[in-house]
């Protein structure tokens, strides 16, 4: 049955190539301006704009300049306003309720228009209201950019009376809303050819929209109105936004109807789905059966902010208030570690029957007409500051100086705490607290009594009369016919049941694509998983636990417009992997009205069944069950044997799935999916993704009892345990997986599809996997029924004969001879040995042929592109030399801690004398490496990494950058943070890394400076600006969408964009992640180029590639899909040795490299002379394509896909089935449009404070005079001192300037990044407050700051600086007079601080440095900290709960030498600061002594006793 | 691997053994097994590697780090089992396969290999202790039959893996013993023939028929095989000897290795040998020509008969101690090996050409040799011989034995009258699953292969009878055991 659903819905690859507009992002500067009181003036309109402006440089603009992305305000209805303009039409206006006016974009074509008039006229009339009349509201096109005004729509208004004239303004606001409804989708349904450019901004009784494709500060110029004094408002919610492209229109301008928006909603795809399934229940007593003209409620193809409007809306529409709403679509965490009222927990987990987390980082104001509510998502990653005045002020915001307000009239200053929620109520003219709004809310019903009587927990259900036990007899056949070999016995299952956690690994996958590989393939393994990058960050699902949540709900769901006990009558699951048990207490479930259907998910091998037949009869059992009143659905795949066989669980589930959101029962049944199947995380992901509620892993079970029965494991461990362990290891990864996309809790995650198929067509994925990108097709249903056939006809024909192997021996991880393939085999690997040492160009030649010949060795999709050459080959001596070509090489970032100090050293050595570019990856450098050998060489690596555990990473180390490299994703591990086991971490690692020896170093998941793309611009900003000279450098991994981010990243002023394959390599990742996520780069630096080129932003960024390249051929194909630099590594560090035993994790490579074991690094035996020859052989290669294919330059060749052809057919039976004609789709554009990098990116250097400073400075410069100076600041000057301090390091190097030779004191709202990676020898004061980032990377700098002199408020309870202070601080002070954001300290590594109070996650991650902190914490301090100290002031005996104690001890003040540390730091900040806080606890000494808390790292705590020991033994003096 | 340092932290050892003089002293085997421990040491030394270029060295792809893996952790059982899965008789190769998988061990570029050949020998050997490795007969029979002519190695490896797969199998041994060259060549005290003989029973239990002394081609013709078979696997061998056509070659004393080895091997199994005919060493002073494995056993041999002195000369140069440049890891290194026999003494001689023989009452007295150089590469890319003028020399001896390799299989009889093609070397001719260009006859092992190791030839016969189901039944559970991967 063709169905809406499938056809509209599914996003289809436009001619645009890869591109897909579902893939964009914005990242948005938001603010609100308000009077408390809710009056009424046109000033709040001009504050608003302001505040607008202040943040614009949290918006950006393309490739036109003057063109934005768009700015907007809500306000409210200005009433008297409309009366005299319609008035003086002879329109008379209803009085203020009883009308609503609409704001409208319409085609510019005068017919068009006309047409779509006459739509809203005809709809408002067949509702049975009038259209009063309408209005050109009055614009100026030349005040915004040429290109903006080029695509301007007409803009009128219209008022429609009341037609019933009722009092019942929310009735009547609801009939607006169906009318805007009936309109959009009548004008849809038309054939005009302009339908895009209309768009209902508003339509309301109490509010109205202004917006456009323009700047902020064109906004006033542009719309007449909001310049007329008569338009008033008590509120102004205003937005800025900063798009990852500039395929902008006038559409997408923010803000939409009823929210403001910074941040991303992660699992909109999820929710989407699911509001689509719901929609068919809706029942609303005030709408009728209007409530189907209402559907669907969330419009197709639109960004996620505007399918959060929409559902907001509908929430309002259902007659809930606007917080009521809020707290159901932004629930707080409400997990079993938080405390919490007890009504409220109730209200979240009855609301969590209804809806699912719109899960994601996001600051959402929202607003019903009369009130504002904000709200942060539950784990604070976006920041909101807001103060209130003596006079009624409110101003909120991303930032906090957005508006110039006097000091002394500053009633207060907040933020929002994550989760936390605000409410103003102009009605009653209040703010209300978040406590008293929720627990108002939780008041409304019973819903503690509801739950009790309704909602059933899996714990509560009686143990079931039996559970399946094993049945070892046919174990090994099942396991064969699920395609177990024996690697997933020894690789997966056993170390997941001994330790609990999943398999690590190391170097990166080069396995064939699923698609292309000769072996039987799961269906999961062409599916790769999704990931957050830049445009929001992956979570860390480790250190910050408690926002994270398994605990879900299985079944039926009621009517979304109402709220009754029975709502709740589902089953809830604390963990979605269940065990036989929990299984069967759910089969067995017969509780108020709950009842579980099982169906058989297995076709029968041996008649005519095809899996097409399978599935049909599958999903009309589904609906069948549903239609019998079964509310939970096992689908299951027991009963395998020599007739049945399974389908493959992934199909099972998304296929129901989508089939009963077609039907609109999705939502009446929970799905759990019993399979033989799964068995690893990446498994359980894909299955909860698709939209199982649970999943039981039966033969997963049945095979750990076979393996502890017969003592297969290691160490001993019996059954239990390692079920026990096994599930706990999957949920730890399946949150890992989940958390990467930026997902906190199981219920969001759920039907969430986060996954990119690679290998499928398009008619199974639109059929089962709707939505989900594939986009080079691939096989079908009949191919995958052909796998499961081999499997299982493997397992019942093959094991008869005696002396096989009853199980595949595998070869997925690890070479083996009759395996999967692998890229890296013995022969490769010795042969390009064999080339690089003996400079042997006929071995490298062989190689390469290997390598290249897809005929033998089809792995990637590279290998099934051919060159179309030149009629005429060119001679091969006019091609570019090879050693200009080898500038364009780098190796990859490869630590030095992962590797040793030889390998790394050689490495760059190699690559200096080239003038190509090695990389220090994440680890620091060592600074000597900064000086010259005495032969000339130079140790230096060119490009130094900024990732996000910023080790090492000081003023001197990125002065001394010729790339600067921001890590915002790894091949091998997308969305994940480092590792550094350890056994890895010696002594000079430990120095180089400002770290303990001897303790693992885990790096974040997310840089905690970039939340979000406009956050990402801000550390190119801070990156450029403490070295002018390099070229920041973005490293992003391919997956769907990553061309849109590209361009973000060069409309945010990125130097480089480099676009890492899936298959790069590591030293240490997870198994699954290796595995399972990102995707070739083949895909990746396509899409970036199509989307750059298209909207003309190639020109002015590097586009850089690397994974797995290896060969002139692989390098000549990146280019022509549009790199111009190329990354390679595992090739270079095999020409040094490595044999890819895979063990760079465990420390024991036994070839030197991937050690730090002094032992085994004396085995190294690489010399630079071997890089360097393997990396000419692959330009001599690269040439010679070059000159048979007519290039003379690398740049000619850049994006050239029309000389590439994909239509060559394999005769393969699964790639056969691919097409590459969205890969090479090369963009159609005008000879002017660059297709390569041919300017520099203009930083706005010029503008920057600092080079007031540097002038002012120059005696301290260049004489070490010391120096003061005073100057003023706003929140516009941003990432201060920063330049200063490179010419410091430049100067001076890693002794800088003595302290306090350069003193400045600034007054004001300092902006963002303040005094980043500032210079020992600078000091900065600030009276006044200051944003996030505020001493981000201090380098031995000392920065003080404290209110305003005339601030009448308390300090020490108001912020005065923003989230994120210190992060990877290494040297340095810092003195805060007033209370700091979350994250204070997150990753300090050698600062010193003092700060009066700070937010939740203080002190995360921090490795050096002493923190003390005189007022209270949020939650979760000293999460991942492994070392420093930190001493907190706990006087009302709070602070035990809010420590995350699994790394740190906490103890009392009582060693003098402490208490000396302690009180001098005190000393020194009431010195600094005048602080009255510190005054009285100095006064007090001796009682408050007892209250500090210290907190003090396990693992440091034992290193500094050894080192104490160790000294004293060197002097001679003994312990005992 | 359980043990990521075992590599570091533990050094390699060998099977304990008999000093030379002491084993010298009789027939049979030298070696004594590991304890327990010292076996699951050799095991934690295995690094596991991801790219396991033992596995690539081993012509049957055996699973090296897995079995490896297996012993530290005392799975003996099922380290057995993944052995078999490649290698149906790891007691042969456990013992004398020059174990080309240790040469390309990665602990061999900077250290000792892993014992993977004596962890083979010690995992088969503790599956017979145990009773581990019992009859596997066919649960169900095909009803096709299989002749497989030539019982050594490639023949018996074929003939079991047929035979599991429910074909009925006779296998065909001109000998009076089964065996091949494992059984008549190889000397007891590298390869004891009980040792064989428990396979062979082995293999009766499970169905197959072994029928010696049938010389196909001679008493049985081959007309009578082609119609009582479906289909028929040669395994022949290479069984023509490289002889030495030079002056005085006629003389008594001089014998090709292959007359003198089997001999032995005949008496020590009870044979009675008529005098006249008897090749004894005993106080003799022997010469042996050939440096290679079957020189190896000529010597130990001889010093077993009680030889007085014993030289071994080889016309090829010294190899040297350690690799070339020119001959990196993992390639098979091309270096100066002593065998077992060589410790237990003679003198070794390179760079030698044997011009002839003189003696006197028909017995051989002196051979007659002058010393080489090795010049430029000809036009055939093989070195130049040049003899060093003026360095001729004698040597007085008893006995010569010549072990100068194999030439090809026999072409008269069995093969001429089968009609099946040759290789330019003389060898049989085969495709891609074994098949010669008559359909139904196959052919594995040095017959079709040339003169190669045990190990290649259980590889060989393993895949002609994986090609052979194939033809039988249109379809295999057979696994492949040449290797499958694309090769540079």
């Amino acid at each position: 049955m063709p169905n809406s659903y499938q056809k509209d819905y599914t996003p289809r690859l436009s001619d645009k190539g890869l591109y897909n507009s579902s893939f964009e992002h914005d990242a948005c500067g938001v603010g609100l301006v308000a009077n408390v009181k809710g009056k009424k003036s046109h000033q709040v309109i001009e504050q608003g704009l302001e505040v607008l402006i202040n943040l614009g440089h949290r918006g950006a603009s393309g490739a036109d300049p003057e063109t934005g992305d768009g700015a907007g305000l809500i306000i409210q209805l200005p009433h008297d306003f409309v009366v005299k303009e319609f008035g003086e039409q002879g329109i008379t206006v209803p009085t203020e309720g009883h009308y609503g006016l609409g704001m409208v974009f319409l085609p510019t074509n005068d017919q068009q228009r006309a047409r779509c008039q006459q739509i809203i006229e005809s709809v408002v009339a067949r509702e049975g209201h009038t259209l009063l009349g309408w209005r050109d509201v009055p614009v100026s096109p030349d005040a915004i950019g040429e290109l903006s005004a080029r695509v301007m729509p007409v803009i009128r208004q219209f008022v429609v009376a009341d037609g019933n004239d009722s009092d019942d303004q929310f009735s009547f606001e609801q009939r607006l809303f169906v009318i805007r409804k009936q309109i959009e989708r009548a004008v849809e349904e038309t054939d005009l050819e302009n339908k895009d450019d209309f768009y209902i901004c508003s339509l309301s009784t109490n509010k109205v929209v202004y917006k456009g494709l323009n700047l902020a500060h064109q906004l006033e110029g542009f719309y007449h109105d909001l310049a007329n004094e008569d338009v008033v408002t008590s509120f102004a919610l205003v937005h800025s936004r900063f798009s990852t492209n500039t395929l902008g229109s006038w559409k997408l301008a923010h803000p939409y109807r009823f929210v403001i928006h910074n941040g991303e909603i992660n699992t909109v795809r999820g929710n989407t789905n699911w509001m689509t399934a719901r929609e068919n229940n809706f029942v609303s007593d005030l709408l009728g059966d209007d409530i189907k003209k209402l559907l669907p409620i969330t419009t197709p193809g639109q960004s996620d902010t505007a399918t959060l409007d929409n559902a907001l809306e509908v929430l309002l529409a259902s007659g809930r208030s606007l917080e009521h709403s809020m707290m159901m679509l932004i629930p707080e965490a409400w997990g079993d570690h938080i405390p919490m009222d007890q009504a409220k927990r109730d209200f979240y987990e009855y609301h969590s029957s209804m809806m699912e987390p719109w899960d994601g980082p996001a600051l959402v104001i929202g607003t019903d007409g009369t009130k504002i509510c904000a709200v942060l998502d539950r784990n604070g990653l976006r920041p909101c500051r807001y103060l209130v005045t003596t006079d009624d002020l409110l101003v909120m915001g991303s930032e906090t100086g957005v508006l110039d307000v006097p000091p002394e009239n500053v009633l207060f200053k907040e933020r929002i705490y994550p989760g936390r929620m605000f409410l103003l109520d102009t009605e009653r003219g209040e703010i209300v607290r978040d406590s008293e709004l929720k627990s108002a809310q939780a008041a409304r019903q019973p819903y503690g009594e509801w739950l009790k009587e309704n909602m059933v927990h899996i714990d509560d259900l009686p143990k079931p009369a039996s559970i399946h036990e094993p049945d070892f007899g046919t174990l090994v056949h099942r396991q064969a016919a699920f395609g177990y070999s024996l690697e997933d016995l020894r690789m997966i299952l056993e170390p997941m049941a001994l330790t609990g956690g999943e398999p690590t690994g190391s170097m990166g996958n080069d396995s064939p694509l699923a698609v292309m590989s000769e072996k039987s393939q799961l269906l999961f393994n062409y599916f790769k998983q999704l990931f957050a990058q830049v445009s929001n960050p992956p979570l860390d699902a480790i250190r910050e636990e408690l926002v994270t949540s398994t605990r879900s709900m299985i079944g039926s769901e009621q009517n979304l417009f109402d709220e009754t006990a029975e709502h709740c009558r589902q089953l809830t699951i604390t963990e979605p992997v269940l065990t036989n048990e929990e299984l069967e207490k759910i089969r067995g479930i017969e509780v108020n009205g709950i009842r579980t259907k099982t169906l058989s998910t297995l076709f029968d091998v041996e008649s005519e069944d095809t899996l097409r037949q399978a599935m049909d009869r599958l999903c009309g059992e589904a609906s069948q069950a549903i239609e019998d009143g079964y509310s939970i659905l096992i689908l299951s795949d027991r009963g395998v044997d020599r007739d049945r066989a399974p389908i493959p669980s992934l199909l099972a589930i998304a296929g129901v799935h989508h089939h009963l959101i077609r039907k609109g029962t999705r939502t009446k049944v929970g799905i759990v999916v019993e399979s033989g199947e799964a068995r690893e995380v990446a498994h359980f992901a894909s299955l909860i993704s698709y939209g199982a509620a649970a999943v039981n892993p039966y033969l997963a079970f049945e095979t750990l009892a076979d393996m502890s029965r017969q003592s297969d494991f290691l160490t001993p461990i019996d059954y239990d345990d390692a079920v026990k362990n096994f599930i706990k290891a999957s949920h730890k990864g399946v949150v890992k997986i989940m958390s990467k996309m930026g997902i906190s809790t199981i219920a969001s995650y759920r039907g969430s599809q986060q996954f990119e198929a690679v290998g499928l067509n398009t008619d199974l994925i639109d059929e089962y996997f709707t939505w989900t990108p594939s986009r080079i097709g691939g096989i079908g249903l009949d191919e995958i029924e052909e796998e499961a056939r081999q499997r299982h006809s493997f397992a019942y024909l093959d094991l008869v004969v005696s002396g096989n192997l009853n199980l595949d021996q595998g070869g997925y991880y690890q070479w083996r001879r009759d395996g999967e393939r692998h890229m890296w085999n013995p022969s490769t690997i010795a042969v390009l040995q064999r080339a690089a040492k003996d400079n042997n160009w006929e071995s490298y030649k062989a190689f390469a042929e290997f390598s290249n010949s897809y005929a033998r060795n089809l792995f990637t999709i590279r290998g099934l592109l051919e060159f179309e050459n030149a009629e005429t080959a060119i001679p091969l001596d006019e091609v570019e030399p090879a050693s200009e070509i080898v500038k364009r090489f780098a190796t990859g970032a490869i630590s030095l801690g992962s590797i040793g100090r030889e390998a790394h050293e050689t490495l760059g050595i190699a690559m200096n004398r080239i003038n190509a570019r090695s990389n220090t990856g994440e680890g620091g450098e060592d600074f000597h490496r900064y000086t010259l050998d005495d032969n000339g060489d130079s140790r230096n690596s060119a490009i130094k990494q900024v990732a996000s555990g910023r080790f090492g990473v000081t003023i001197n180390y990125l002065a001394n950058a010729f790339d600067l490299q921001i890590k915002m994703a790894q091949g091998s591990k997308p969305g994940e943070g480092g590792q550094l086991p350890g056994h890895k971490v010696d002594e000079y690692i430990g120095w180089v890394r400002n770290s303990t020896p001897g303790v693992e170093l885990i790096s974040p998941p997310p840089h905690h400076d970039i939340y979000s793309i406009e956050d990402l611009a801000q550390l190119i900003h801070d990156l450029k600006n403490a070295n002018p000279t390099a070229r920041i450098n973005v490293k992003l991994v391919a997956e769907a969408g990553v061309g849109t981010i590209a361009a973000g990243v060069s409309k945010g002023h990125g130097d480089v964009v480099l676009i890492s394959g899936d298959s790069g390599g590591t030293g240490a990742s997870p198994d699954s992640s290796i595995k399972h996520a990102g995707l070739p780069w083949e895909l990746g630096v396509a899409e970036t180029q199509q989307v750059l080129v298209e909207n003309d932003l190639r020109g002015r960024i590097v586009v850089q590639t690397d994974g797995q390249i290896k060969t002139g051929r692989d390098v000549a194909i990146a280019c022509l899909l549009g790199a111009e630099e190329f990354g390679m590594a595992t090739a270079p560090l095999i020409t040094l040795g490595c044999i890819m035993l895979r063990k760079c994790h465990l420390n024991t490579c036994s070839v030197g490299i991937a050690t730090q074991d002094p032992e085994l690094r004396k085995r190294f035996t690489g010399k630079p002379e071997h890089v360097i020859n393997y990396f000419f052989f692959v330009a001599e290669e690269l040439r010679q394509i070059m000159a048979d294919m007519g290039f003379r330059t690398i740049n000619e060749m850049v994006g050239r896909m029309d000389r590439l052809d994909g239509r060559k057919a394999v005769e393969h039976w699964k790639a056969q089935g691919l097409d590459f004609s969205y890969l090479l789709n090369m963009p159609d554009v005008s000879d002017d449009v660059a297709t390569y990098c041919r300017e520099a990116q203009d930083h706005g250097l010029e503008k920057a404070l600092d080079n007031k400073l540097i002038e002012l400075s120059a005696d301290a410069l260049e004489n070490g005079t010391p120096v003061e100076l005073d100057l003023p600041i706003s929140n516009s000057n941003r990432t201060v001192g920063t330049t200063l301090s490179y010419n410091v390091a430049k100067r001076y190097g890693e002794d800088a300037l003595p302290e306090d030779t350069i003193q400045i004191r600034f007054t004001g709202s300092a902006g963002q990044s303040f005094a980043a990676f500032l210079a020992k020898g600078i000091t900065m004061y600030v009276d006044g407050d200051s944003n996030d980032y505020f001493g981000k990377g201090l380098s031995g700098g000392k920065v003080i700051i404290k209110p305003p002199a005339e601030a009448t408020f308390t300090p020490e309870e108001n912020i005065i600086v923003g989230n994120v202070v210190l992060y990877g601080a290494t040297g340095g002070k810092a003195f805060i007079r007033g209370i700091a954001g979350e994250r204070f300290c997150v990753r300090n590594s050698g600062a010193e601080a003092v700060v009066e109070g700070v937010g939740d996650h203080g002190c995360e991650y921090m490795t050096r440095g002493n923190v003390v902190i005189l007022g209270p914490t949020g939650r979760n301090f000293a999460a991942g900290m492994s070392g420093g100290e930190a001493y907190v002031l706990d006087e009302h005996d709070k602070f035990r709960d809010l420590c995350n104690t699994e790394m740190v001890d906490l103890e009392n003040l009582a060693e003098p030498e402490d208490i000396a540390t302690v009180r001098r730091m005190i000393e020194d900040h009431l010195g600094y600061t005048g602080s009255s806080n510190a005054q009285r606890v100095l006064d007090n000494w001796d009682d408050m002594i007892p209250k500090f808390v210290k907190v003090m790292p396990r693992a440091f705590k034992t290193i500094i006793a050894e080192r104490k020991h160790r000294e004293a033994e060197a002097a001679g003096i003994s312990d005992d | 691997m359980g043990k990521p340092t075992g590599f570091k932290e533990l050094a390699r050892q060998g099977l304990p053994q008999e000093s030379p003089s002491e084993r010298v002293q009789h027939w049979a085997e030298f070696y004594q097994p590991w304890s327990e421990q010292q076996a699951r040491d050799q095991g934690a030394r295995c690094m596991n590697c991801s790219v396991p270029f033992c596995m690539a060295g081993c012509p049957l792809g055996n699973i090296i780090p897995d079995f490896n893996d297996l012993v530290y952790r005392g799975k003996w059982r099922e380290a057995l089992d993944e052995l078999h899965s490649t290698n149906n008789f790891p007691e042969f190769t456990g013992r004398i396969c020059p174990a080309p998988c240790e040469a390309s061990c990665v602990l061999n570029i900077n250290d000792d290999p892993v014992t993977i050949e004596y962890m083979e020998r010690s995992i088969v050997e503790r599956g017979w202790e145990e009773g581990w490795i019992t009859p596997q007969p066919p649960a169900s029979r095909t009803g096709k039959s299989v002749a497989v002519v030539g019982s050594g190695p490639a023949g018996l490896a074929a003939a079991m893996q047929l035979n599991r797969a429910g074909h009925l199998v006779t296998v065909f041994e001109r000998d009076e013993h089964i065996g091949g060259l494992l059984r008549l060549g190889i000397p007891d005290f590298k390869l004891e023939k009980h040792i064989i003989q428990r396979r062979v029973d082995q293999m009766e239990a499970e169905g197959v028929i072994f029928r010696t002394g049938v010389h196909v081609g001679k008493n049985y013709p081959v007309d009578q095989l082609k119609s009582e078979f479906d289909a028929i696997c040669l395994t022949g061998g290479s069984t023509i000897s490289r002889d030495l056509p030079i002056p005085g070659r006629e003389l008594d004393g001089i014998h090709l290795a292959m007359e003198y080895l089997p001999q032995q091997n005949r008496v020590n199994q009870g044979a009675e040998v008529d005098a006249s005919e008897r090749i004894v060493a005993e106080g003799k002073r022997v010469v042996i020509l050939g440096g290679g494995d079957t020189g190896s056993d000529c010597l130990g041999t001889a010093h077993r008969q009680g030889a007085e002195v014993v030289y071994q000369y080889e016309l090829l140069p010294e190899p040297p101690v350690e690799r070339r440049a020119n001959n990196p890891w993992p390639l098979w290194p091309t270096i100066l090996r002593t065998s077992s026999a060589q410790e237990e003494g003679g003198v070794r001689d390179y760079n030698i050409l044997t011009k002839h023989f003189s003696g006197s009452n028909g017995k051989v007295e002196k051979l007659h040799a002058v010393r080489l150089e090795w010049g430029a590469p000809d036009k055939t890319g093989r070195p130049a011989m040049i003899e060093i003028p003026g360095s001729e020399f004698e040597i007085d001896c008893d006995l010569v034995l010549l072990a100068l390799g194999f030439v090809s299989p026999e072409r008269v009889g069995m093969i001429e009258d089968l009609g099946v093609s040759l290789d330019p070397r003389g060898n049989v001719q085969t495709d891609a699953n074994k098949m010669t260009d008559v359909p139904g006859i196959f052919a594995a092992g040095d017959m079709s292969r040339g003169q190669s190791l045990v190990v290649w030839a259980l590889a060989e016969g393993r895949e002609a009878a994986r090609g052979i189901d194939l033809r039988l039944m249109d379809k295999t559970s057979l696994p492949h055991s040449v290797s499958t991967v694309p090769s540079m």
